[in-house]
């Protein structure tokens, strides 16, 4: 009997706008229109300006540690630019540009960074669930968000988040199973940036690529350029569209231009050349000699932009600032009815003076 | 040698790595990086990556792999990164670590010392922070311990890594580098399962261990009592003798520790007390812990935290009484 082949992949690649600006027409996402692309545009430079003021706060001590997105604008913006708002989005711990373009108040931002549970309660019309820090294990949550979807026949899709490092969880292939098995409308966005701490991906797994891990679970997959914002929206426009009938991995392959978070020195193990190397692929360079080359863009309305910007956030940074911690709402928070023990705890604690103390440490 | 506790943790590891070869260090960001704390700092560039190795970022793996590495008679050291990390490890390390040697009456053994940072006090992101002793003490089979100083870190990694059973080793991050003690530079062991009599004394007992341990130490101080204060060192196994010798000694016992006060360590300690000596004390115990809730974003840490003041407090209601 001869040997049959049972089954053959392969994985495909998208890029739309490479690294000088030059478009592929034929690719380009249909009905996307020059002020959509402004907009997109714009939505890049704020999550820049963003992430720079909150390493610098950071940097002041106003903010505890900070986990930055520059470099990663673009598969930001492009995944969140193709959501629609009844699309329930699953961050990680750094898709802050997604949660700018769905609407995140800004002073719940940095209320967030600057160590505050607050800055997780979020309202329920962001139809997003809060930061995870445990790597990972939103994958499961996000399949099952999408279950419930389904079985409450609503016209939505899940968005997951997971980083590159994160695809080595257990976590990340029993949830794509599940997804593969209930044929759930999820798509998960893996951001692939290269690294995990000081870990490279080449050192994360043996797999040529991310996206094929879907394979093995019976899932579509697609690898786009990560760095080109149209990729990223068509990709994740097309999954979202189609995910009725079953999920969808992306893989954005792009880059964590900086440190992995405030309290980490990539200088101990990354190479400079590398950086070097990215830093010509960057995702706002090449929309913005895109939209200039086309009319759509021009350095007055680089300025005024940058400008606004810059107010807008100053005013989420004051905001945010002017938050005091009420020690009660731990309390309170724990259990719908707060229990005899916390209840005592509390009273304890408050009778005792002793968060004054604490206050003066 | 004057070292903070990461000095010490990693002379340790050296000297472990240098006399053991089927020892071997894993995790994640633990070589080329040194770890996120360092503590594994320049340990792959003597030893090789074959002995101090970069996995990918699985924690159930780490263990799975170290649990069967273990059963091939080497001696792994895995890495957790923080302790909040280690509940994807739960089931490996309670199904697996701290049952073969019952599930096979001894024919089998786990000789694997984990080793992961706990505990708060240093502003961290959300899990960073946890104290989760008493979880990994309490279903029996792992060795628990955590030290409070850095010559105590050294003697007890040492022996816990010539040891043929799991030992969880939990390193306090606020104590890796809040001070430095004068420790030998030759290998030396401190025994599991025995607790240290940190500072003798007539008024009160003060039972506690990791980063409890300074923070009774400034409250004596501040209250100027004569406090008999015994730091455990070792979690599982329990040193019942030197923890009832100390309750007898003064008849009045707090006991302190970081980690949420329900159905903790101190519950314990306390109810081993109370089937054992509780006609030698002559006032309730008092337990200073954590609220009985998870631990913080570090903006209310200083509200969740046992500090001097909240020690204080009980020394002051245990003298009352
Ligand atoms: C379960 C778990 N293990 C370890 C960590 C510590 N940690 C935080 S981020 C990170 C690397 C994540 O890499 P990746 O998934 O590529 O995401 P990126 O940080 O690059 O966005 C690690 C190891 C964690 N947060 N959760
Ligand atoms: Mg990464």
């Amino acid at each position: 009997m001869p040997i049959e082949e049972v089954y053959n992949c392969s994985v495909k690649r998208l890029q739309i706008l490479d690294e000088n600006g030059n478009l592929d027409e034929a690719l380009f996402p249909e009905g996307l229109s020059g002020d959509s692309l402004v907009e997109m545009y714009k939505y890049m430079l704020l999550a820049r300006a963003v992430d720079a003021k909150a390493l610098s706060l950071q940097r002041q001590g106003r903010l505890a540690t900070y986990a930055p997105l520059i470099g990663e604008e673009a598969t930001h913006i492009g995944t969140a630019y193709a959501m629609r708002k009844q699309d329930i989005f699953i961050p990680a711990f750094r898709q802050h540009g997604v949660q700018i373009v769905r609407g995140l108040p800004l002073d719940l931002f940095f209320l967030y960074w600057r160590g505050f549970e607050d800055g997780a309660k979020l309202p329920a019309s962001l139809n997003q669930t809060p930061v995870i820090v445990p790597v990972g294990t939103q994958l499961p949550h996000g399949a099952g968000i999408a279950f419930a979807l389904k079985y409450l026949k609503k016209d939505a899709a899940a968005i997951v988040y997971i980083g590159d490092g994160g695809t080595s969880e257990g976590d990340f292939y029993e949830a794509l199973n599940f997804a593969g098995v209930w044929k759930a409308p999820l798509v998960c966005i893996i951001e692939n940036n290269q690294w995990a701490i000081s870990v490279p991906r080449s050192a994360q797994t043996a797999a040529e690529t991310l996206a094929q891990k879907a394979i093995a679970a019976g899932i579509n997959c697609i690898q786009v350029d990560g760095n080109d914002v149209l990729a990223v929206y068509k990709a994740t426009r097309d999954a979202i569209q189609n995910s009725k009938d079953g999920p969808m991995v992306i893989e954005c392959v792009t880059y964590r231009m900086s440190m992995h978070t405030t309290s980490d020195d990539p200088e101990k193990y990354r190479p400079d050349a590398e950086v070097e190397k990215w830093e010509k692929k960057d995702p706002i360079d090449r929309i913005r000699k895109y939209l200039t080359k086309n009319g759509l863009w021009n350095d007055s309305l680089e300025q005024k932009t940058k400008d606004e910007q810059a107010k807008f956030i100053d005013q989420a940074v004051e905001k945010a600032e002017q938050f005091k911690p009420d020690p009660k709402t731990m309390f309170e928070n724990v259990y719908g009815t707060i229990t005899q023990t916390l209840e005592e705890e509390l009273s304890d604690a408050m009778s005792a003076n002793f968060w004054q103390e604490s206050e003066d440490d | 040698m004057q070292v903070n506790m990461v000095g010490a943790i990693n002379n340790a590891l050296d000297i472990i790595l240098r006399e053991n070869d089927k020892a071997v260090l894993l995790g994640e960001d633990i070589g080329k990086d040194g770890g996120v704390f360092r503590v594994t700092d320049g340990l792959q560039a003597k030893y090789g990556e074959n002995r101090v190795m970069d996995t990918p970022l699985a924690e159930s793996a780490i263990i799975g792999t170290s649990i069967g590495m273990a059963l091939m008679g080497m001696h792994p050291i895995p890495e957790i990164q923080f302790a909040g990390f280690m509940y994807l490890a739960y089931d490996q390390l309670v199904s697996h670590a701290a049952r073969y040697r019952t599930r096979t009456r001894s024919a089998f053994q786990i000789p694997m010392t984990v080793r992961t940072p706990v505990s708060g006090g240093v502003k961290a992101l959300e899990h960073h922070s946890e104290s989760p002793e008493a979880l990994y003490a309490h279903p029996g089979g792992l060795i628990v311990i955590e030290p409070s100083t850095p010559y105590d870190a050294k003697g007890l990694l040492i022996k816990a890594c010539r040891t043929n059973d799991p030992v969880l080793f939990l390193e306090p991050t606020r104590l890796y580098r809040l001070f430095k003690q004068d420790i030998p530079e030759d290998a030396y062991e401190i025994p599991i399962g025995k607790a240290n009599v940190v500072e003798e004394g007539s008024d009160l007992t003060i039972i506690t261990y990791g980063t409890m341990v300074t923070v009774v130490k400034d409250a004596v101080a501040k209250k100027n009592v004569s406090a008999e204060i015994l730091d455990l060192r070792t979690i599982n196994p329990l040193d019942t003798e030197a923890i009832l010798a100390a309750a007898k000694k003064t008849g009045k016992v707090m006991i302190v520790h970081e980690a949420e006060k329900s159905f903790g360590v101190g519950a314990e300690v306390a109810a081993m007390l109370a089937e054992k000596a509780l006609y030698n004390l002559d006032a309730p115990i008092i337990r200073v812990a954590g609220p009985s809730m998870p631990y913080p974003f570090p903006g209310y840490e200083k509200y969740y935290t046992p500090n001097v003041a909240k020690v204080v407090q009980g020394i002051e209601k245990l003298l009352s009484q």
